[in-house]
C-alpha cells in the first residue's frame, strides 16, 4: 500500500470517527416542524402553535361501537371515570355532568359579575320588572323546576343567562346519560390530555391508558347487564394520527428496508459471487448516510425524523457508485490495470454525481426545513460516497480481487437492445418526440389537477381514518375548530377586552345568522374593566330595595322572600373582582385555558367560529370587515385549513420553481462539462423523457402530485443522470470493448434502485408511496431512454 | 274463598285498569287543546297558559304552548326538544328523571303502556271506563322529594285532566279537550 493510499484510508478513518461523534451527540425531533415554516409570518406562528401544541392538538376523540346501546353507556361511563383520575388528562367530557356542582356554585356565586347583561339600567325599576318578569313566565316550563328554587336568590334569571352565553355552541345528543352519535350507534367522548400534542410519547402514553381503562371497564360488567365484549373502542384526532404515523413509518421503513437490503444484497451478491465484494461496496453508502447526518445535525442544529427516514433513500444512488466500480474495474483488470477506472469511468461517475448534486442543491433555499435537510443531507451524502468509492475502496481491494465476470449479462441486454439501437435515428428521434408530446397534452389536460395543494395531501394518515375522524368531528359539533378570530396583546386583560369588543362588533353577524355563535375566554372570565363596570352598575341597598319594590308591583312575588336577592347583590358590591386563579377548579377552567395561548411574544385570545348551520361555511371576509370598522386592529380572522393549506401551496409552488433551477444548473454544468450543446441534450432528452412520462402516468392514474413526487423527480435526474453520462461517455471515449460490462453494471445498479423504490409505493404510507411510486418507474424508464436514445448506445460487443 | 273475596276487588280493578290500557292503546292519534294552571307558593296568582298537544303512537308527544308566550317541547323517544324564542334545547330524559316522570306520566297514559307506567309509578286505578282516575305515585325516592303524585282522570279513551302535586305543596293543572276537527 503506498503513502497515498494510506492517507486517503487515514483521512476517511478520522472523517468517519468526527461523523460518528457528531450523529451521536445530534439532537432528533420528530415533531411536524419539518413541515412548516422557517421564518413564519406572525399568522403562521400562530398557525403552528395551534397545530403544534394549540388546545386542538391536545384532543383525543373516542367513540365506543359495538355491543348494545346500555353497554356502551356504561363503558364510556367507567371509561371517563377512571380517565378523570388520570393526572395525564386535563379533562374528560363525555357528556356526564360531573363537574357541574363547582361550576354552578361558581357561576351562580358571581353572577352579577359574569353575566353581560348587568349593567345600572338591568338594575333600574323598569329593567329589573322585564327581567323578574321573564323569569316568572320561565317557571311554567319543565326548567321551571330548577328556576323555582333559585327565584328568592336570582329573580332577574342571570344564572341562566350565564349558561346560555355558555352553551352556545351545539353539543352532541345525550342517551342514556352520555354523548351518543346522531345515528345512536356509538357513545362519544373527548379527552385533552395534558401533555403537548406534539409530545408524540406523552400522547402514545396517554393513547394507552385509554385503551387499558377501556379493556379493563369492559372486564367488569355490572350484574344484569348484557355483554360488553363486542363493544369496541375507537380513537382518533391529531395526537392519536402522530403516534399512528410515527408507529406506521418505523415499522414500515423497518420493514421495507429489511426486505429491500435482503434483496439487493441477494442481487448484488449473484453477481459479485464474493462477499468481501459486497461487504466493501456498502461502505459508500454508509460512510455517506453517516456524513450526510452529521452536515445536517453541524447545519440544522437538530436532525428532522423525516431526514433520517428518507435520507438513506435518495443517497441510494451511492450503491451504484460501488456497483460501477467493482464491474467495470474487472474489465480493466483484465486489460490494463485497476489504477485505470480512476482514469477511465471516474470523471463520469463524478460529474453524475456533481448533477445530482446540483439537482439536491435546489432543496437548499426552500423554507421548508424538512426539503432544506433532505437537499443537505444528500449533498453531502453523495460527496461522500463518491469520494469513498474512488479513494477508499481502491486502497481496501484485495490485490487481483475481481467480481464475477457479468459480461454474459451485458451480452444479453445488448441483444435485447440491438435491434432498436439499429433503427434509423430518425425514427427513434420522431418516437421520442411523439411520446413527449403525448405525456404533454396528458399533463395539459390534467393541469388544473395536476398538483395537490392541500397540507392533508402530505398526511401519513389514510383516507379512511381522516374520513372517521371528521365524522367523528361532525357529531361532537364544538370540537371542531376551523375558523377563529385571533386577539393579540400584551397581556390578558387586554385580550379578554378585545375579545369583548370583538363579540360586540360581530353582534349584529349573529343575529343575522352570518355567524352561529362565537367562544370567547371573557364568557368565562370578563376583563377587569367589564367586571369594573358591571360592579358599578349595582345600585347601593337601598336604592336596590326601592327599585325592586317597583319593579315586582303586579307581578305577584312577595318583597319579603326577595331578601336574599338584596344581599347577594350587596355581597358583590363590596367583593372583590374575579382572576385566572379562580376559575381553578371547576371544569370552565379548561374551557377558559383552551382560548387562551400565551407566548413569549405576548397573549392570544382565540375565539371560535361556529355556523349557523352544521356544515356552513362562514363568510370571513364579512367578520375581517367587521372587525375592521370596528376599529379593533389587534383582532385578526384565521382559517386554519385554509392558511395551512395555503402554507403548503407556497412551499409547492417554491419547490417547483427551485426544482426548475436545478435543472437549469444541471444543464449549465453539464454545457460546462461536456462543452457540446448537442451532447447535452442527449444526455438530458431521456431524463425529460422519463420525467414527462412518469408525470403523465401518475395523471392518468388519478394520482395527484405532491411535494413528495417533485422530490421523486428530482431523483429521476440525479440517478438518471448517472445512465446517460456512462452512454455518452462510451460513445466519445470509443470504448465498445468494455460496452457490456457498462450495461451490466447499469442494469444492475437501475434493479438495485428499482427494487428500492418499488417496495416503497407498497408501504401504505402516502409520502413513502409518492417517493417509490415516482423514482422506481423513472428509474428504469431512464434507463431505457437513454439506451435507445443514445446513438449507437447499444451495439453488440 | 275469603282470599277470593279479598282480593276480588283487586283483581276487577286490575281488570278495568287492562282494558282502559287497551281502549286507550287503540287510539293512534290524538290531538287536543289544553290550558294549564300553575299555583305556586311564590306567587300570590296562579300562572296560566294554553295551547295544543298532539300525541303520535307509540312515542311522539308534542305540547305546544301558544299563549302567553309561544314554547314548544317535543318528546321523540328519550330526546325532549324544548323551543322558545331564540333558544334550542335537545335534552337526554334519561339524565332528568324528575321531568321524565312528569312527561312520562302522560305519554304512558296516552299510549296505554301499562308496563312503563308501572316501571315508574305504582298505578291505583278508580272509577269506571266511563269516568276514571289514575293516581300515579313515583316509585324511585329521589322523584318522590320533587313530585308527589300525578292525577289523571279521564273518560273512555279520553284524557280529561292532568293534576301535578309537588312534595313542596306547589302544584299543576291541566285541562284538556279534544280539537275541534280541523
Amino acid at each position: 500500500m503506498n503513502g497515498r493510499r494510506a492517507g486517503a484510508l487515514i483521512a476517511w478513518l478520522a472523517c468517519i470517527a468526527v461523523a460518528a461523534i457528531v450523529v451521536i451527540r445530534a439532537r432528533y425531533i420528530t415533531d411536524l416542524s419539518a413541515f412548516l415554516p422557517r421564518n413564519p409570518t406572525p399568522t403562521q406562528q400562530l398557525l403552528v402553535d395551534q397545530l403544534r401544541d394549540g388546545p386542538a392538538s391536545r384532543l383525543i376523540l373516542i367513540a365506543i361501537e359495538g355491543a348494545d346501546a346500555a353497554a356502551r353507556a356504561r363503558l364510556s361511563h367507567d371509561l371517563a371515570a377512571a380517565l378523570r383520575r388520570d393526572p395525564r388528562f386535563a379533562r374528560v367530557d363525555n357528556g356526564e355532568p360531573v363537574s357541574e356542582q363547582a361550576d354552578r356554585e361558581f357561576l351562580f356565586k358571581h353572577r352579577y359579575l359574569l353575566s353581560d347583561a348587568v349593567s345600572a339600567q338591568r338594575f333600574s325599576p323598569q329593567g329589573l320588572h322585564a327581567a323578574i318578569v321573564d323569569t316568572v313566565d320561565d317557571l311554567a316550563s319543565p326548567a321551571g323546576l330548577v328556576a323555582k328554587s333559585l327565584l328568592p336568590r336570582d329573580p332577574s334569571g342571570e344564572l341562566l343567562h350565564i349558561i346560555d352565553q355558555l352553551s352556545s355552541s351545539p353539543s352532541p345528543e345525550t342517551r342514556d346519560g352520555v354523548w351518543v352519535s346522531p345515528a345512536g350507534n356509538r357513545a362519544l367522548a373527548v379527552a385533552q390530555t395534558t401533555a403537548l400534542g406534539s409530545d408524540s410519547d406523552a400522547q402514545s402514553e396517554a393513547i394507552a391508558a385509554i385503551r387499558a381503562a377501556f379493556a379493563a371497564a369492559r372486564q367488569s360488567p355490572r350484574d344484569g347487564e348484557s355483554p360488553a365484549n363486542a363493544a369496541v373502542l375507537r380513537l382518533s384526532g391529531p395526537g392519536v394520527f402522530a403516534v399512528a404515523a410515527r408507529a406506521r413509518i418505523q415499522k414500515a421503513a423497518l420493514r421495507l428496508s429489511l426486505i429491500s437490503s435482503v434483496l439487493v444484497v441477494t442481487l448484488l451478491l449473484a453477481v459479485y459471487r464474493s462477499l468481501a465484494a459486497l461487504g466493501l461496496g456498502l461502505l459508500p453508502v454508509a460512510s455517506g448516510a453517516l456524513v450526510g447526518i452529521a452536515a445536517v445535525a453541524l447545519g440544522f442544529g437538530a436532525v428532522h425524523g423525516i431526514t433520517l427516514g428518507f435520507g438513506i433513500t435518495l443517497i441510494g444512488e451511492s450503491v451504484d457508485y460501488s456497483i460501477y466500480f467493482f464491474i467495470q474495474s474487472r474489465h480493466l483488470l483484465e486489460n490494463a490495470g485497476r489504477d485505470s477506472w480512476q482514469q477511465r469511468w471516474w470523471p463520469t461517475v463524478r460529474l453524475g454525481m456533481l448533477t445530482s448534486v446540483c439537482g439536491f442543491a435546489s432543496l437548499l433555499p426552500s423554507g421548508f426545513p424538512g426539503l432544506q435537510q433532505l437537499g443537505l443531507y444528500s449533498i453531502s451524502g453523495l460527496i461522500t460516497a463518491a469520494l469513498v468509492t474512488r479513494f477508499v475502496l481502491p486502497a481496501l481491494l484485495p490485490r487481483a480481487f475481481a467480481v464475477h465476470d457479468v459480461t454474459p449479462i451485458g451480452n444479453a441486454i445488448a441483444a435485447v437492445l440491438y435491434p432498436v439501437a439499429h433503427l434509423r435515428r430518425g425514427a427513434v428521434t420522431a418516437a421520442a418526440l411523439l411520446l413527449a408530446l403525448l405525456a404533454s397534452l396528458i399533463l395539459a389536460s390534467h393541469h388544473d389537477l395536476l398538483w395537490n395543494r392541500e397540507l392533508s395531501a402530505l398526511s401519513p394518515v389514510s383516507l379512511e381514518e381522516q374520513n372517521f375522524d371528521a365524522e367523528l368531528r361532525a357529531e361532537l359539533g364544538a370540537a371542531d375548530v376551523r375558523d377563529l378570530i385571533v386577539i393579540s396583546g400584551p397581556d390578558l386583560e387586554s385580550i379578554l377586552r378585545g375579545a369583548e369588543s370583538a363579540v360586540r362588533a360581530l353582534q349584529p353577524l349573529l343575529d343575522a345568522k352570518i355567524i352561529g355563535s362565537i367562544d370567547s375566554p371573557a364568557n368565562f372570565l370578563p376583563s377587569m374593566a367589564a367586571q369594573q363596570a358591571r360592579r358599578d352598575g349595582l345600585p347601593n341597598a337601598g336604592q336596590l330595595r326601592d327599585n325592586l319594590r317597583q319593579a315586582i308591583a303586579g307581578v305577584g312575588l312577595s318583597f319579603e322572600r326577595l331578601q336574599p336577592f338584596l344581599e347577594d347583590v350587596e355581597a358583590t358590591r363590596h367583593g372583590a373582582l374575579l382572576g385566572a386563579t379562580d376559575l381553578r377548579g371547576t371544569s370552565l377552567n379548561t374551557g377558559f385555558e383552551s382560548m387562551i395561548l400565551h407566548q413569549r411574544q405576548g397573549w392570544n385570545a382565540l375565539l371560535p367560529l361556529h355556523a349557523a348551520q352544521a356544515g356552513q361555511e362562514i363568510d370571513l371576509p364579512r367578520i375581517a370587515a367587521a372587525l375592521q370598522r370596528a376599529h379593533l386592529d389587534t383582532a385578526r380572522v384565521l382559517d386554519l385549513k385554509h392558511e395551512s393549506d395555503s402554507l403548503y401551496a407556497d412551499y409547492l409552488s417554491e419547490a417547483i420553481r427551485l426544482s426548475l433551477a436545478g435543472f437549469a444548473a444541471v444543464a449549465v454544468l453539464l454545457l460546462a462539462t461536456l462543452r457540446s450543446a448537442r451532447r447535452v441534450m442527449l444526455v438530458l432528452s431521456p431524463l425529460i423523457l422519463s420525467v414527462l412520462v412518469v408525470a403523465a402516468g401518475l395523471a392518468l392514474f388519478k394520482v395527484q402530485l405532491t411535494i413528495l413526487h417533485l422530490v421523486g423527480m428530482l431523483l429521476i435526474v440525479a440517478v438518471g443522470s448517472n445512465y446517460a453520462l456512462f452512454f455518452d461517455r462510451q460513445r466519445h471515449a470509443d470504448e465498445r470493448d468494455s460496452q457490456p460490462l457498462t450495461l451490466a453494471s447499469l442494469a444492475i445498479a437501475n434493479a438495485s434502485t428499482v427494487i428500492g423504490f418499488g417496495l416503497l409505493s407498497f408501504s401504505g404510507i402516502p409520502v413513502l408511496e409518492a417517493l417509490g411510486c415516482s423514482v422506481a418507474p423513472g428509474a428504469f424508464l431512464a434507463l431505457v431512454f437513454s439506451a435507445l436514445l443514445a446513438p449507437g448506445g447499444a451495439t453488440r460487443a | 274463598m275469603v282470599a277470593a273475596l279479598l282480593f276480588g276487588s283487586a283483581s276487577a280493578a286490575d281488570g278495568d285498569l287492562d282494558q282502559l290500557m287497551t281502549l286507550l292503546a287503540q287510539r293512534q292519534h290524538g290531538h287536543v287543546q289544553f290550558v294549564e294552571q300553575e299555583f305556586l307558593a311564590l306567587l300570590d296568582h296562579p300562572l296560566e297558559s294554553s295551547g295544543e298537544m298532539r300525541y303520535d303512537a307509540p312515542d311522539r308527544l308534542e305540547k305546544r304552548t301558544l299563549a302567553p308566550h309561544e314554547e314548544t317541547l317535543l318528546l321523540a323517544g328519550d330526546v325532549l326538544t324544548m323551543e322558545r324564542g331564540k333558544s334550542h334545547r335537545v335534552v337526554d330524559l334519561q339524565a332528568y328523571p324528575q321531568a321524565r316522570a312528569l312527561i312520562e306520566s302522560i305519554r304512558d297514559t296516552l299510549a296505554g303502556d301499562r308496563a312503563g307506567l308501572e316501571k315508574l309509578f305504582s298505578v291505583e286505578f278508580a272509577g269506571s271506563l266511563a269516568k276514571w282516575t289514575l293516581n300515579l305515585t313515583p316509585k324511585d325516592v329521589k322523584v318522590k322529594r320533587s313530585v308527589a303524585q300525578v292525577r289523571i282522570d279521564g273518560a273512555q279513551d279520553q284524557v280529561l285532566r292532568v293534576e301535578i302535586r309537588q312534595a313542596d305543596g306547589d302544584r299543576s293543572l291541566m285541562t284538556l279537550r279534544a280539537s275541534p276537527a280541523p
